[in-house]
């Protein structure tokens, strides 16, 4: 087991389900054996902030929080989010940004403009992969399940698929919407 | 067993192991979920009191009676409840008792950034500051024993940081902890002069009792490294970020136990250094006891001494330079600051605020304190809880000193910060004469910290039925004669009754406002009391909305401009048809979807 500490920081809008995505990945890293830390800032989270998750793991993990320009992998719920939080990716970093746009209270008041070419952005100074968790989400029934469907791009992207995360979202989630939830995270990992 | 707990869920974990008896604290980021999660345990008893001097001085009686008691609460919480805690200090304790503040550096949500560490030194009682969360359930265990052991409640920090990260825990059962006997015992207990003044000199030797114990705690230990002579004294959290940001090969001093500080301990790690560092967030406390023992490290003037002392900032005072960013463009990203949610039923009162000149309006703590923003930009000020409304009687009096001056003062306050202190403030603008407005903003539930059951709502924190205090009797008790009840999402309603009250200037008034809280889990009571609650999402007829944007004043997330159609859209995926905007569209282009 890789015992360096690796940093993942999952960023997107208060409402989009970061918070259940981190819980189910810390969860199934911690099963894995890896000694893991997670932090989240949600005391406005709910009235449509921008909202974060940062997770790391290894074999001892000091701080829960990411340093700028350290984050391994950077996960934007929302295209503008990704942005906001670049400073945390290091050099060499990955970018996993979903195509998806919530636009804040400036932009639907006509007061500001939703920014252009975001993704032509991200490519241009990162390596980036652009999922459409939105379609896939709507494939799958269910436009809520966009947070697994991204939580199974980390997996294969960490190379975490030896972890039952079967097991860890039927531990976590309500049965009605487990089979649905592990079906998204499959979905997730077969988009890479 | 392990598991993945935050530090908030933590403390709870460790109080329930310890066999804690009696629960209480009032809501506040960043320590709603200590509560939270010690009422789901069954063999506790567990209650939100209507403010933190409440909660600590139930708390006491509970271990004066002989149960082991923990009391929780945000760092300003603190304040409320300082009058009770600095007395008990003197009166040690029957069972266990302990105390935990939530402090903020950073202020993620909060209005200063106080070091509550300084009451431990102020009241003279014992402090920890856990790091992570497996400290904090040790730390609480640790807590009980000292707290019985030494007659003495016990102070427990917590930061931001430690109360929402998880990290992995050992959990262990729960000890069953017999409640010991009360006995009547008036030299500890009755702190009149003359015994107060021998309860002082017993915590005196009190406390140097427990510096000894300090010197030995295993929460206070010296990593020292081999031809090291780099050292970091760190407490809480701010030890994590150490750890992450100084080179290999620092020596590190972790301070857990820090009142009474282990002056030997430290004496010796400061000795065999020769470059020294304090890491602590927000006061300098260590530093200057460290100071005063004639060292010289570098803390509060050689890092910020403000805000969160994470790894980044670490670094950046050491070495000149964080990380480096990836060089990209910054200047797009558009801000996106919290806002009243859709269905929001505080909406319709800061419109009509919005609208009205000549009047000073007092804020409080809580979702409502967004009134201040855009693009409402409704409130003039606020303090803290409770303050609206007898700050706001403060204000009112000074400009009636002042001929011509005809300014009148709106005080908004919510229905939980009005039962928390607003009820004192009340009696203060009737007592004395005052002609404020009081807006209470009934939303049947506390909102900003997630909600929390609260004396209006008839639950308590068990899930259990409670009596619900009636806000309007409650009011008129006060001697309030002026009362306007309304609909907040009627605004005819709320226009009217603020032409009223304004209208009334030789005597005080309030305005209640009821209507539940859009994100709250609706009671049998609510349902019956507000029926078609949310029918459902409105539309624009884009064949009449001739694209003012004045229903953009509403500030409704669910609302926005198509620049290109020049039309106003409702996204029906989030309206839940409170019509506020339908009542502000001057062409009646807003109605229910079809």
């Amino acid at each position: 087991m890789d015992q360096k500490t690796k940093s993942i920081l999952l960023v997107g809008v208060g409402g989009q389900g970061t918070i259940l995505a981190s819980k189910l990945l810390s969860n199934g890293l911690m099963q894995a054996g890896y000694d893991v830390k997670m932090s989240e800032i949600h005391g406005m989270s709910q009235r449509g902030g921008s909202v974060s998750s940062h997770i790391r793991y290894g074999g001892q993990v000091w701080s829960p929080v990411i340093e700028t320009g350290s984050a391994d992998l950077l996960v934007a719920f929302e295209q503008m989010e990704a942005l906001r939080w670049l400073d945390y990716l290091k050099t060499g970093g990955k970018v996993v940004v979903n195509d998806y746009q919530i636009p804040s209270i400036p932009v639907t008041t006509g007061k500001m403009a939703y920014p252009q070419g975001i993704l032509e952005e991200l490519r241009r100074v990162a390596d980036t992969l652009v999922i459409d968790a939105a379609a896939e989400a709507r494939r799958l029934g269910n436009p809520r399940v966009m947070n697994v469907i991204l939580l199974g791009v980390i997996v294969r992207q960490m190379a975490l698929e030896h972890i039952d995360w079967a097991g860890i979202i039927r531990e976590n989630v309500k049965p009605a919407f487990a089979e649905l939830n592990i079906a998204a995270l499959g979905a997730g990992m077969e988009l890479l | 067993m392990k598991q993945l707990l935050t530090g908030n869920e933590a403390i709870a974990r460790g109080a329930w192991e310890a066999g804690v008896h009696f629960a209480s604290a009032y809501p506040g980021t960043p320590s709603t979920e200590i509560l939270e999660a010690l009422s789901a345990c069954p063999e506790l008893y567990s209650e939100w009191a209507p403010n933190e001097k409440v909660a600590m001085e139930a708390a006491i009686g509970a271990s004066m009676a002989g149960a082991r008691s923990i009391v929780s609460m945000k760092h300003v919480g603190m304040n409320v409840a300082a009058d009770p805690m600095f007395t008990y200090a003197y009166m040690g304790v029957g069972g266990g008792m302990v105390a935990v503040t939530a402090d903020e550096p950073g202020q993620h949500s909060s209005q200063n950034e106080q070091d509550n560490r300084n009451y431990a030194r102020f009241a003279k009682i014992p402090l920890f500051e856990p790091a992570d969360s497996q400290e904090c359930k040790e730390m609480i265990q640790a807590a009980f024993r000292l707290s019985e052991e030494f007659d003495t409640m016990v102070l427990v920090r917590l930061t931001t940081r430690v109360c929402h990260s998880k990290s992995i825990v050992e959990l262990g059962e729960r000890q069953e902890v017999p409640i010991r006997p009360y006995e009547k015992n008036i030299q500890k207990f009755m702190t009149v002069p003359e015994i107060s003044r021998k309860l002082r000199l017993r915590v005196e030797e009190r406390t140097r009792r427990m510096a000894e114990l300090s010197e030995v705690s295993p929460f206070n230990r010296a990593e020292y490294l081999p031809g090291s002579k780099v050292g970091v004294v760190a407490s809480g959290m701010a030890y994590y970020y150490a750890k992450e940001a100084f080179p290999e090969g620092t020596s590190f001093l972790k301070l857990g136990f820090t009142y009474p500080l282990p002056q030997g301990l430290i004496r010796e790690f400061c000795s065999r250094m020769e470059e020294l560092y304090v890491v602590e967030e927000n006061d300098p406390i260590l530093e200057n006891a460290i100071r005063a023992m004639g060292f010289d490290p570098k803390g509060y003037h050689f890092f910020p001494f403000s805000g969160e002392q994470t790894p980044d900032v670490l670094r950046k005072s050491l070495t000149g330079a964080s990380y480096p960013a990836i060089p990209h463009s910054r200047e797009q990203v558009v801000p996106r600051p919290p806002a009243l949610c859709a269905g929001c039923p505080h909406r319709g009162v800061f419109y009509q605020l919005s609208r009205r000149k000549g009047i000073m309006i007092a804020g409080d703590i809580g979702c409502y304190t967004l009134g201040f923003a855009e693009p409402y930009q409704a409130m003039d000020f606020n303090v803290c809880m409770g303050a609206s409304i007898s700050a706001g009687h403060g204000a009112q009096k000074v400009f009636q000193m002042q001929p011509g001056c005809g300014t009148r003062v709106v005080s908004v306050i919510g229905d939980s910060t009005f039962f928390h202190t607003g009820i004192n403030s009340l009696l203060e603008v009737v007592y004395n004469h005052s002609n404020t407005v009081t807006i209470i903003l009934d939303n049947r539930i506390t909102g900003m910290t997630g909600h929390q059951q609260n004396p209006g709502t008839g639950y308590n924190a068990m899930g259990q039925q409670a009596t619900i205090t009636d806000l309007e009797a409650l009011v008129r008790a006060c001697g309030i004669r002026q009362l306007w009840k309304v609909d907040p999402n009627d605004l005819g309603q709320v226009q009217e009754a603020l032409d009223a009250a304004l209208a009334v200037t030789d005597e005080p008034s309030v305005i209640i406002t009821r209507w539940p809280c859009a994100l709250k889990r609706f009671s049998d009571a609510d349902r019956a009391e507000f029926p078609d609650m949310f029918p459902g999402a409105e539309a624009v007829d884009p064949g009449r909305c001739i694209g003012c944007r004045v229903c953009l004043g509403s500030g409704c997330p669910a609302l926005s401009f198509d620049t290109t159609a020049k039309k106003a859209v409702i996204d029906p995926a989030q309206c839940l048809g409170c019509h506020i905007c339908a009542q502000i569209c001057p062409k009646g282009a807003i109605g229910k979807a079809r």
